[in-house]
């Protein structure tokens, strides 16, 4: 039985994100900017229309924004991962089998669904349209590599009406449709790969349907022979429903403005710690190091330069933020050096394991073990139902110097009391 | 349990009455407490515990398309909506003719009576001062959502 598999992406995520509960958005061209508003990183159509290119820097776009009346919004993530919960749990109900791919996109099992599956896509569609207010396009076909294409010709050929099923082509429309796509767009084909593949004359991705599986093997990789087999309709890539725990957890950002002053970093490193640490709760995992770095702007060129990373190792591996946060601490201190304005500090969790499979030593102390995992326990459970950072270590401080720069974040309608949307009665 | 109560019997009553200087209050409060310690008996009722009510359960049908809305404005008084008050609004219901709605008129929110008549989609509202708004074609018009549930502070 050929496989059914659909990808559901949906459209300028951010931008719909914002639309829905800022209803005067509708029509205009619209960006969302990246953190500490840097870069734009969704676009309306309005706005791709002017030809606003993805993650170009916000403030060489000034005269272009000024002249058309673009509007640009600073990124409001707990908005969109609110209304992105809400279409995976909708996605869900279609089908048993879901793989939720990022925050904006996920594959769902179709094969075996009693329907004709264009139709069953624009049912999708509609109930994620009025639901939750959200618009998305539907690629189906017999593997993920070719779902993400199906989507791709979905979202870009309006004769397709958002929805597109490779299954119900024959060989030769779905060749013709394939040939029109460049190589690069094929999911997983960097491009690096792609400049190689031009030079062997493989330029669109009917041409590396047709290449030879060995050859692409032995020029690159097991990988890219198992998406030539995907795009042959072989699906080599099963839904991968749990992600398996992460090997390393990392948390860093840009500041809102420089900061130069030791106790500043410290505070940003020991906040980034703390989400670190209860990230990796989160997968029942400990770590068993910790690498901090900090760097000074690289774009600035007449400024001192200076960028240090440093590995701690722990005693012993641990989940606890406290001692976690001594290390950082630690090693920071090792790395500063003053007088430099640093832009960027992050920290990574290291030598990572599932929490079961602890070490166990003659001089553990189990008392001191057993009151660690309850203080932690009772850390992450008051955050989860009172809102993130509700408690806190001290030490990120309490005025935050070094916060990020949102200029203009829309409201928390979905999540927050204080901010839901108002209207006139 | 018991014996914390016991004790405080004796120490508490300064201590308490310091809280609550009104004697009456706190001869009726230290009955009050008197009357809920378990003494030692287990409940009856132990076996019947049956968790709490969810009022969430009661208002909340679809929970992917349900979202709240705060009033602000008086037009919609007649039906019991009041400003301030709290509106859970479900988007997955199909707005058919008579029923309270957000809609979305040139762009801002309003909470409105949905009539479908034969010259167009009529807001009514629910008060004497607003006048019937019928959508002319040319106008930014869409429902947002159906209005299930209204929250009101008595």
């Amino acid at each position: 039985m050929q496989l059914a598999i659909a990808l559901v992406d949906c459209n300028n995520f951010y931008v719909s994100c914002e639309r829905l509960f800022q209803p005067q958005l509708e029509g205009k061209p619209v960006v969302v900017l990246s953190n500490n508003d840097g870069c734009v990183v969704s676009r309306s159509q309005e706005a791709k229309d002017l030809g606003i290119g993805m993650a170009v820097p916000w403030y060489q776009l000034q005269d272009v924004a000024r002249k058309h009346g673009i509007i640009a919004l600073s990124s409001n993530y707990t908005l969109y991962a609110d209304l992105s919960n809400r279409v995976m749990s909708l996605l869900s109900q279609f089908s048993p089998d879901q793989e939720i791919y990022s925050i904006d996109e996920s594959f769902i099992d179709l094969s075996g669904i009693p329907a004709d599956l264009t139709d069953y896509g624009q049912q999708i569609r509609r109930a994620i349209r009025q639901c939750v207010g959200i618009p998305v396009c539907v690629g189906i076909a017999a593997s993920k590599t070719l779902a993400k294409l199906a989507n791709h010709v979905a979202k870009k050929q309006p004769y397709y009406h958002s929805v597109c099923d490779f299954n119900r082509m024959t060989d030769a429309e779905l060749n013709i449709l394939l040939d029109a796509i460049e190589v690069g767009e094929i999911w997983g084909v960097g491009k690096r790969s792609t400049a190689r593949l031009r030079t062997m004359g493989i330029h669109t991705v009917l041409d590396l349907k047709h290449a030879s599986p060995m050859c692409i093997r032995n020029e690159f990789s097991v990988v890219l022979e198992r998406t030539v087999a995907e795009l042959n309709g072989v699906a080599c890539l099963k839904l991968e429903d749990v992600t398996p725990p992460r090997q390393q957890i990392i948390c860093s950002r840009s500041f809102g403005s420089p900061v130069s002053s030791l106790p500043d970093l410290g505070q940003a490193v020991i906040a980034y710690t703390a989400r670190a640490a209860e990230k990796l709760r989160d997968q029942h995992s400990i770590a068993g190091g910790i690498q901090i770095y900090i760097r000074t702007n690289p774009h600035k060129i007449n400024a001192p330069q200076h960028q240090q990373s440093i590995l701690i190792a722990l005693p012993e591996p641990t989940d606890d933020t406290r001692q976690l946060c001594h290390a950082a601490l630690s090693g920071l201190r090792q790395i500063y050096r003053n007088g430099y304005a640093y832009q960027k500090t992050g920290v990574m969790l290291t030598a990572i394991i599932p929490a079961t499979d602890r070490p166990r030593t003659l001089f553990d102390d189990i008392a001191a073990q057993h009151q660690s995992s309850a203080l932690m326990t009772t850390l992450d459970h008051i955050n989860r139902r009172m809102g993130s950072g509700t408690l806190r270590l001290l030490g990120e401080g309490v005025k935050k110097n070094w916060a990020m720069r949102r200029g203009n974040m829309s409201k928390r309608y979905t999540t927050e009391w204080r901010e839901l949307a108002v209207c006139r009665g | 349990m018991q014996s914390i109560f016991h004790s405080g019997r004796h120490n508490s009553r300064g201590l308490l009455s310091l809280v609550h200087p009104n004697k009456e209050l706190f001869q009726r409060q230290r009955a009050l407490l008197r009357g809920t310690i378990p003494a030692g008996f287990p409940s009856p009722a132990d076996d019947y515990v049956a968790g709490h009510l969810s009022l969430d359960e009661h208002l909340i049908r679809h929970k992917e398309s349900t979202f709240f809305m705060r009033v602000a404005g008086v037009s919609m008084r007649g039906v019991g909506i009041y400003d301030g008050d709290l509106l859970v609004v479900d988007r997955a219901i199909p707005a058919t003719h008579g029923c309270v709605v957000i809609a979305v008129v040139d762009g801002e929110f309003t909470v409105k009576q949905l009539l479908h008549m034969p010259e167009g989609p009529v807001l009514r509202a629910a008060h004497p001062d607003y006048p019937d708004q019928l959508i002319k074609p040319e106008q930014d018009f869409s429902v947002w959502g159906v209005v299930q549930w209204n929250v009101h502070k008595v």
